[in-house]
């Protein structure tokens, strides 16, 4: 998010979700719709019912495409390439918006300057669509009334993520569709609270709200609320280096909140490296995991059905969660868990209720000081929302007004993947997830019927690679890269494309998390999901091809 | 909006302009039955149980396809009209097999409603009984088209609301019935469960499998709440009886998903009551996990990140946040970290 946050100046979706229907050309990159954020895909399927267009770019056949005007399909990691030469067409053709450009924003030259490299034919050759193709793209962006931009984590999770979503940004100032309805840059959260995780100051560098922890004064302002002398205020650090500083010997406790790291953190091999040999692990979550194996203490924590509290969804709205039935056995609240292991550390921290410690959060984020718990009994307030009279906002930087004074172009320039095919590891291996499935699977693998729609992980594998290397759809192949291998089912599809594999975390027997490679992106931190190096080999497993019921294929 | 007065049963009520007499009806507290009609599908045409008498106009008047005029008189209950819906819920229930005994929407049926408040037993017509067995193949949904009324209202919202494009109405007179893609069981169709035609169905032609023979519709309390799983947030209601959740439905009328849901928010509920859930705290004692009690736990823990501190100074210690706890457990981990450690080392899992 941090590549929204520079551009633009808030980290979050521009726009609404409800805005969507009437979103004249709808422009999907890096985002599996349909199966990632199902409600949102159905929005878009309306959408293209009422008259837009569809756009579609991913290296995959998804089946949002079904549903495209267009598909384009460009290799996986070239997203900069793609949209840089989108862009110097865009400038060639005129069809910029100079009046937004000249007024609200700053950097258009040092952009163009950036992207007069990038020719059609010049980026043919790295995205592999061709130079009309990417033309065409061009032009339809170019010319159409608004374009609503939508991405997840196809365009993040790469060791570019940061480049690659500010180049996203800059697009959709280049053609001016920023701070109106229906356009706009919009990231569709993976999971049900990251925003939240990210608004309440989850992160190194910053408190609630995006406030930063290394200006004094929002320090201060802090230290007398919470009653402590000295916060802190050098930035810390990151996953991938806490898990370094861990090896190093630097770091020697980890308090870890419901994240089952050892399936969801890339190169489990470093991961598990890292939990072993850390002095002292607690582990917060709801069932025993994976992960959990290895601690030193376990607290067992109430789930959603079991809690007060709120989440903030991808569009930012602050959403009320409640209680419907008790936790079992022991299991308490996140917060009361952290409360009490404080309070034995001599910082007293004791709250109520929920409430109690979301008046604190209001009193200190301006940006959600409107949003109290009895305005969002119905329905729920996106923030910004400054006071109680403010009835939230549906779509950012309105009338041209952005935190940092003027939207900023960052232009990027295209590089490789940390990690790309050569003649030992041949193939593309990149990484989402499925509809029938959700993250490490302790939660869909527990709810009946899940299993049964779609019992293991599969691989997917285009079919002319799958005829060169004599792979029969069903039959059980090895994947390598240089950091493990798993043994997997394979699935012959077209979905992807030639030289490219698919495969999910959900499953521990089979994780891609074991091959993807833990190279990331400098500034947020987030690893090269999408793209490793594999190869595939036969492998001696039976091959049971009646058990699974194979997702169909475009219709 | 312009506002419209008009007269439904001797009672003056008002409208916004251009909405139904149905509507108009309804926002002003009086009952008329439907069997086909649904806010979100809107007027279907089909059922014809929402007939009225409007003074000027000849015979009988579908109220969910005529708009309220200003001025109008309209009778919702003349005994043209109860006769008239009477004759289409006994013929409705001559048709296929409308057994309420164990049916799981029962409770909850608006055609059991509808017979309800007309006084119906049992049809006056000879029962034409259908016999088509049951679709089991979707591991979460049951389809039994002997209690299907033809409503389209499954049809209208898998094909427009949430646009998946899987049912259609095959076949004609006697034997039509909805069909999956071409006519596919529906486990074996291009269905992706996710529940519309569900939340839709009027009658219990379509109920969820893991709720069957778990509770009548009347004995459980529903809660508003948000979905877990992706970062929509969609509105959902619990539906909880003996402090275990039995069914979950999206909340109709409001964002961001006016009562749509996926399959993983209407149907990934049970893993709350799974039995591997973690119930006590534990600690590791001589290289194995044992049970302990919170203080003992908490005591521990304190004293080790204590200890740590002290030796090691604040910024040995780090923490990982949960993307899918509440707003107020994240900020209290970050206040934790920052104030009662001291340090900046936060972060939580960076999949966006
Ligand atoms: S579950 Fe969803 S996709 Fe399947 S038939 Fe019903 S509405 Fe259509
Ligand atoms: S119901 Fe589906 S689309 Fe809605 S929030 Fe839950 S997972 Fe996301």
């Amino acid at each position: 998010m941090a590549g929204l946050a520079s551009t633009l100046g808030a980290g979050a979706m521009t726009n609404s979700i409800r805005e969507i229907e009437d979103v004249p050309v709808i422009f999907v990159i890096g985002s599996n719709t349909t199966e990632s954020h199902p409600v949102i895909s159905y929005s878009m399927k309306r959408a293209v019912k009422k008259g837009s267009r569809l756009i579609v770019a991913d290296p995959r056949k998804i089946d949002l495409t079904r549903w495209a005007a267009r598909h384009f399909q460009h290799r996986v990691g070239s997203d900069i390439a793609l949209l840089n030469a989108v862009m110097y067409e865009i400038i060639r053709n005129e069809w910029h918006d100079r009046a937004f450009i000249d007024d609200h924003t700053e950097g258009f030259e040092y952009l163009k300057e950036t992207v007069s490299k990038y020719t059609p034919e010049y980026a043919s050759g790295i995205c592999g669509l061709s130079a009309d193709e990417i033309r065409e793209l061009a032009s339809i962006l170019g010319t159409a009334d608004k374009v609503g931009l939508y991405y997840t984590l196809g365009i993040t999770e790469h060791t570019t993520g940061t480049d690659n979503v500010r180049t996203c940004a800059n697009l959709q100032m280049l053609l001016g569709h920023i701070g109106i309805e229906n356009a706009g840059v919009n990231p569709l959260r993976g999971q049900n609270n990251v925003q939240g995780a990210c608004d309440m100051g989850v992160l190194p560098d910053v408190f609630t709200g995006y406030q930063k922890t290394s200006d004094p004064g929002t320090r201060e302002k802090f230290e007398k609320v919470w009653g402590v002398e000295k916060l802190p205020g050098t930035e810390g650090a990151k996953i991938p280096a806490m898990f370094d500083g861990i090896n190093h010997g630097d770091i020697k406790a980890l308090y870890l909140i419901g994240e089952n790291v050892v399936m969801s953190e890339p190169n489990q091999a470093h991961t598990v490296k890292s939990l072993e040999n850390v002095e002292f692990l607690i582990v917060q979550d709801i069932f025993m995991n994976e992960t959990a194996e290895y601690a030193d203490v376990i607290l067992p924590a109430a789930c959603y059905a079991e809690i007060e509290g709120t989440f903030t969804n991808t569009e930012r709205r602050v959403q009320r969660v409640r209680r419907a039935v008790t936790p079992p056995g022991m299991a308490r609240d996140d917060w009361w868990i952290t409360g009490e292991i404080a309070k034995r550390m001599g910082f007293i921290m004791e709250y109520n209720s929920s409430e109690q410690i979301w008046n604190e959060i209001r009193s200190l984020s301006p940006s959600m000081a409107g949003i109290t718990y009895a305005r969002i009994e119905q329905q729920g307030i996106q923030w910004p929302c400054p006071d109680t009279d403010h009835t939230g906002t549906c779509y950012l930087y309105c009338d041209n007004v952005f935190p940092c004074g003027k939207a900023r172009f960052q232009p990027a320039e295209w590089k490789p993947a940390a990690e790309v095919p050569d003649e030992e590891y041949p193939f593309v291996l990149t990484t989402g997830r499925r509809l029938w499935h959700y993250h490490t699977g302790t939660q869909t693998r527990r709810s009946a019927g899940f299993i049964d729609i779609f019992p293991e992980e599969l691989i997917e594998v285009n079919p002319e690679d799958a005829q060169k290397l004599n792979i029969n759809n069903g039959e059980y192949i090895t994947a390598v890269s240089r950091r493990g291998k798993v043994t997997v089912k394979s699935w012959v599809t077209s979905r992807v494309m030639p030289g490219v594999c698919f495969m999910t975390f959900h499953f521990s027997e089979a994780c891609a998390n074991v091959l993807t490679n833990n190279a990331f992106d400098p500034v947020t931190g987030t690893a090269e999901y999408k793209a490793c190096a594999i190869r595939l080999e036969k492998s001696n497993s039976a091959s049971e091809p009646e058990k699974q019921r194979v997702h169909r294929e475009n219709k | 909006m312009k506002t419209i007065s008009l007269e439904i049963d001797g009672q003056h009520v008002q409208a916004a302009e251009g909405s139904s007499i149905l509507i108009a009806a309804r926002l002003n507290g009086i009952y008329i039955p439907t069997l086909c009609y649904h806010p979100r599908t809107r007027q279907a045409g089909k059922c014809r149980m929402c007939v009225v008498e409007v003074k000027g106009l000849p015979g009988l008047q579908v109220s969910c396809s005529i708009q309220a005029q200003d001025g109008m008189a309209v009778l919702t209950k003349t005994e043209k009209i109860i006769e008239t819906r009477k004759m289409i819920v006994e013929l409705y229930l001559s048709n296929g097999s409308h057994n309420c005994m164990s049916c799981e929407a029962a409770g909850k049926c608006e055609l059991q409603d509808a017979a309800y408040h007309l006084g119906i037993e049992k049809s006056v017509f000879p029962v034409l009984k259908k016999d088509m067995p049951f679709d089991v193949s979707c591991p979460m949904i049951i389809r039994d088209m002997n209690k299907c009324i033809q409503c389209y209202r499954c049809i209208t919202g898998c094909n427009n609301i949430v646009v998946n494009e899987v049912l259609d109405m095959g076949f004609r007179g006697s034997k039509m019935t909805v069909v999956c893609d071409t006519n596919k069981p529906m486990g074996k169709s291009s269905c992706v469960v996710c529940g519309e035609c569900v939340q839709l169905c009027p009658t219990g032609a379509l109920t969820e499998k893991k709720t069957i023979g778990r509770a009548r519709a009347w004995e459980t309390v529903r809660t508003r709440t948000t979905c877990p799983y992706c970062g929509v947030g969609c509105q959902m209601y619990l539906h909880v009886k003996d402090n275990e959740i039995i069914r979950v439905t999206g909340v109709e009328g409001t964002e961001p998903n006016y009562g749509t849901l996926c399959i993983k928010g209407r149907f990934g509920y049970d893993f709350v009551h799974s039995p591997e859930r973690l119930k006590t705290p534990m600690l590791r004692k001589n290289g194995v996990l044992e049970e302990a009690s919170w203080d003992e736990a908490l005591d521990y823990t304190a004293a080790r990140l204590t200890d740590i501190k002290q030796k090691h100074g604040p910024d040995s210690i780090v923490g990982i946040g949960c993307a899918r706890s509440t707003n107020e457990s994240n900020y209290v981990m970050m206040k934790f970290m920052r104030a009662a450690i001291g340090t900046n080392n936060v972060d939580h899992c960076a999949r966006t």
